[in-house]
């Protein structure tokens, strides 16, 4: 079919395709657009796509009034903080998984999916008790924990696939070349993971920092990330449009690099290794 | 292939995650349905007491229960309908040959990584605002009304905002998918004289219907416990046009301080989540066996 | 040095029996090839003896040393893998000298060994490559310069010729005999291919569901079969065998003689058969017929014969060259 086609469908279709594509992406172009803007200037009808004056001076108010590189930070410390807790349990379980399996290993994999199916909303209660009763609430070390425990089913799966990737007859091998157990990990088995483990810390920063249910509910302040921060802009005073795309800018811009260059990773890691 | 020693070795790495993995589900749940048995009120603390099944007579008898019941199957389905449809349409047209594809395929996949409570507040307040919104903007061009979104039509909202950021989720599954066909099977249907809308019909949709079987099941599993969305815009109003199941308990929990009642429903709506996590176990377990 | 011998090794999974029990004795330098069809247990021995595998019961001994217990690394063995299994991430170099690294050698030891065996192979220049920028052959020689450099007491080769095109196979075939004569040590070498047994070993194991059908020289293997199994695997094409009448006249239950010990006359012989199919391939010609009364035959002719389809042969099996079988395939002696 593609090889019939005429220079003429393929412009055709090209700009069929970028203004459907263009059409998806407008919101968020607009949103960009509109922190550049004036308060007057983003509200006002009808809207200027290019011809207004453009300022900075959004992005410093941002900063200024509500203080957003605290909320980056906890968002940051959030993201990183759970995926390399995820990471540490997840490495070790997702080898012992992927190169001594058991009878049991496949239900203990199933069942590590079927937690992450359950509606966080069926622990809220309970979890915000005892985070009240020991302290938790509003507390990054409290988050990172639940962070951690909501996404350590996606990162097992995740390693576990790429760690069947590997080829069991190479570390056969550095057994036989005299390697023990730590030796084997560390200088075959790792280096070869590297790829794989990257994969699934990048898929675990994105879910951590667009994490919407728990960041919202068991933060206020101290603890609270960039999701709470914006959420704040619900019930705002005054105009606050133009504010609100700076704050919001900042607060995807990284996060929107990341998932540009890890689609693969995304494929693979949300639906647990169905498609690849 | 493994060794006597590896085998244990690879059931005390494994143990961490699990038992880490058991507490978190199985503590918390325990409690949850322990709660959904107790009158407990969190303004009257210390009074608890048993009341049986009550709590859940109440929440499934509840009118809030059933309105609520209906919008997640709503929000549900309408966005399982427009990710999917289209999904294999944009699927479809990714895999074209197209000037600039690959920047065209970034464009397209960037909703899903915007944070929820942006992408809500983005809608309800640039787009959607029937003043200044840019859709208000749009209908005065063609001389029509700017409609109110959220006063007249919240839970539609809700879907477009739900849906707009899960297409690229569909699209790149199904995608990947579509890509994986490899073009002998088009060949040889083209060679027994099958046109471009019989072979999407015989070859291309059975090739993807698993990618969009994992689609439907995952979709679901989120989708089920939209939250941020509602939280940001609607807080679930007008009255209940826009409570889903995982608001109504929020609201219970949260802003009610009905610890008993919200457990209830909290335990319905996992409820509800296992019977189709059932299928996607189970689908996801055929394919742990190749 | 590297004398192996194996005592009642047994190997189950579960309730299966892969290897019910096998008694194997391998001297000090000798080449022993494993051979037998896919699913046999040849590999599952070669692990075993390697370590990868722990055995279910039984000794395996090296040099007079139980070490059924041990560690793989232990016992002094090397193993190259059907895949060659290279560390994709270090150089040629560096996954030669991965053994002695493990091994505490220091680095000019190491540096001397793992030259010398570059140059044995030569891939001196190659040393700095990835694995990714070798070819199939190139890749197998690492391989087995990260076996050699251990000087082991004994070599495992698992089926290395597999993954190699015709051509590359051959040439690699005199490579690796012509470094078994040089290096004198033992090697044991696993192959589902006939040929690869028949040509590079000092002593063939046949092996057929776990249980070893036949121990001996190739040659011993060729002219005096234990039976019927062993008959029908070395040698190809494959032995014919036939019952009726003519194993009658030889009082036994089957007969079998090999296609190469037929001679093929037109005009007469002891067996009438009709040409179905006849292959022509100049240095000499296989014809596959039917024989009446007896079935269909495959006969194998020196140089070009001028036979098709339809024509009518005769066939005489030279008398000194028939093995007998009775009913249960097992070898009686000649008639």
């Amino acid at each position: 079919m593609e090889n019939k086609q005429t220079p003429l469908g393929y412009i055709s279709f090209s700009v069929f395709a970028w203004i459907v594509g263009l059409l998806i992406f407008f919101p968020i172009f607009w949103m960009v657009l509109t922190s550049f803007k004036t308060e007057l200037e983003a509200v006002s009808i009808p809207p200027s796509f290019i011809s207004f004056d453009w300022t900075l001076e959004n992005y410093a108010e941002v900063q200024e009034r509500s203080n957003y590189f605290k909320f980056a930070m906890n968002s940051v410390i959030l993201a990183v903080g759970s995926t390399l807790v995820g990471l540490v349990f997840a490495v070790t379980c997702a080898w012992a998984m992927a190169f001594n399996p058991t009878k049991r290993t496949k239900d203990a994999l199933l069942w590590m999916l079927s937690t992450k199916m359950m509606p966080p909303v069926g622990v809220l209660v309970p979890i915000y008790l005892v985070f009240r009763d020991w302290g938790l609430l509003d507390t990054r070390f409290g988050l990172i924990m639940v962070l951690f425990l909501m996404n350590l089913p996606i990162m097992v799966w995740m390693l576990y696939t790429y760690f069947k990737e590997i080829p069991t007859d190479i570390l056969e091998a550095a057994r036989m070349d005299g390697a023990t157990l730590p030796k084997e990990i560390i200088f075959v088995l790792l280096p070869m993971a590297v790829p794989g483990i990257a994969s699934t810390m990048l898929l675990n920063v994105i879910l951590a920092w667009n994490e919407a249910f728990w960041t919202l509910n068991l933060t206020t302040s101290d603890a609270a990330p960039l999701t709470a921060f914006i959420a704040s802009y619900s019930s705002p005073e005054g105009l606050f449009w133009a504010k609100l795309s700076a704050a919001s800018t900042l607060a995807v811009a990284p996060i929107l690099v990341i998932g540009w260059f890890s689609q693969k990773q995304l494929v693979r890691g949300l639906t647990f290794g169905a498609v690849k | 292939m493994s060794t006597r020693a590896s085998t244990l070795t690879g059931r005390i790495m494994s143990a961490p995650s699990i038992i880490v993995l058991f507490l978190w589900m199985a503590v918390p749940l325990g409690m949850t349905i322990y709660f959904s048995f107790l009158r407990y009120n969190l303004l009257s603390p210390g009074m608890e007491e048993w009341i049986g099944t009550l709590n859940y007579e109440f929440f499934l008898t509840d009118p809030a229960f059933f309105a609520s019941l209906a919008n997640t199957l709503l929000l549900v389905g309408s966005v399982l309908v427009i990710t999917v449809v289209g999904g294999v349409l944009l699927g479809l047209m990714l895999d074209q040959p197209i000037f600039g594809r690959g920047i065209l395929r970034l464009l397209v996949i960037a909703p899903f990584f915007i944070m929820p409570t942006v992408n809500a507040l983005v809608w309800k307040n640039l787009l959607m605002d029937p003043v200044s919104g840019m859709f208000a903007w749009i209908a005065s061009l063609f001389g029509l009304p700017a409609i109110d979104w959220f006063t007249n039509a919240p839970l539609t909202s809700i879907i477009i905002m739900v849906s707009w950021q899960w297409l690229p989720f569909a699209v790149l599954i199904l995608l990947t998918a579509l890509q994986s066909l490899d073009r002998d099977q088009k060949e040889a249907a083209q060679m027994d004289g099958a046109g471009p809308v019989a072979i999407f019909f015989y070859i291309t949709l059975p090739h993807l219907s698993r990618a969009i079987t994992v689609v439907v099941l995952i979709e679901t599993i989120f989708l089920l416990t939209v939250f941020a969305e509602i939280f940001v815009t609607t807080g679930g109003g007008p009255g209940l046009a826009t409570t889903n199941i995982a608001f109504l308990v929020y609201t219970q929990a949260l802003l009610q301080f009905d610890v008993g009642g919200a457990s209830a429903g909290g335990i319905v709506a996992v409820i509800l989540a296992n019977i189709v996590a059932i299928f996607l176990i189970r689908l996801i377990g055929k394919n742990l066996d190749k | 040095m590297g004398a192996i011998r194996l005592e009642k090794v047994k190997k189950s999974f579960g309730t299966l029996d892969v290897i019910p029990g096998v008694d194997l004795d391998i001297n000090d330098g000798e080449f022993v090839v494993f051979v037998g069809p896919s699913g046999c247990g040849k590999s599952t021995l070669l692990r075993l003896i390697a370590g990868l595998e722990d055995v279910t019961d039984g000794k395996i001994l090296i040099d007079g040393t139980d070490v059924a217990n041990e560690a793989p690394a232990k016992r002094g063995l090397s193993m190259v893998f059907q895949s060659y299994a290279l560390y994709p991430h270090m150089t040629v170099y560096n996954n030669i000298a991965f053994g002695l690294k493990m091994a505490g050698e220091s680095k000019d030891v190491i540096d001397q060994k793992v030259q010398s065996a570059a140059k044995i192979l030569n891939l001196t220049d190659y040393l700095d490559r990835r694995p990714g920028a070798l070819s199939g052959g190139q890749r197998q020689r690492v391989a087995i310069g990260r076996a050699i450099v251990r000087n082991p007491a004994a070599f495992l080769f698992d089926e290395p010729l597999s993954n190699l095109d015709a051509a590359l196979r051959v040439n690699m075939r005199l490579e690796i005999t012509g470094l078994h004569q040089e290096l004198k040590t033992t090697m044991i070498y696993v192959t589902h291919d006939q040929v690869e047994a028949m040509t590079m070993a000092d002593k063939i194991v046949v092996l057929q569901a776990g249980r070893v059908e036949q121990v001996g020289k190739p040659m011993e293997l060729y002219n005096s079969p234990a039976n019927k199994f062993v008959a029908g695997f070395i040698g190809s094409p494959k032995m014919n065998f036939l019952g009726g009448e003519l194993a009658a006249k030889h009082n036994c239950h089957e007969i079998g003689i090999r296609p190469e010990h037929l001679t093929v006359s037109t005009d007469r012989g002891d067996i009438a058969a009709t040409v179905k199919i006849a292959e022509h391939l100049g240095a000499e010609t296989y014809l596959h017929v039917e024989a009446d009364g007896l079935g269909p035959m495959t006969v194998r002719a020196t140089g070009e014969m001028p036979l098709g389809e339809h024509d009518k042969i005769f066939l005489t099996p030279e008398q000194d060259r028939i093995h007998r079988f009775d009913a249960h395939g097992l070898a009686l002696g000649p008639s």
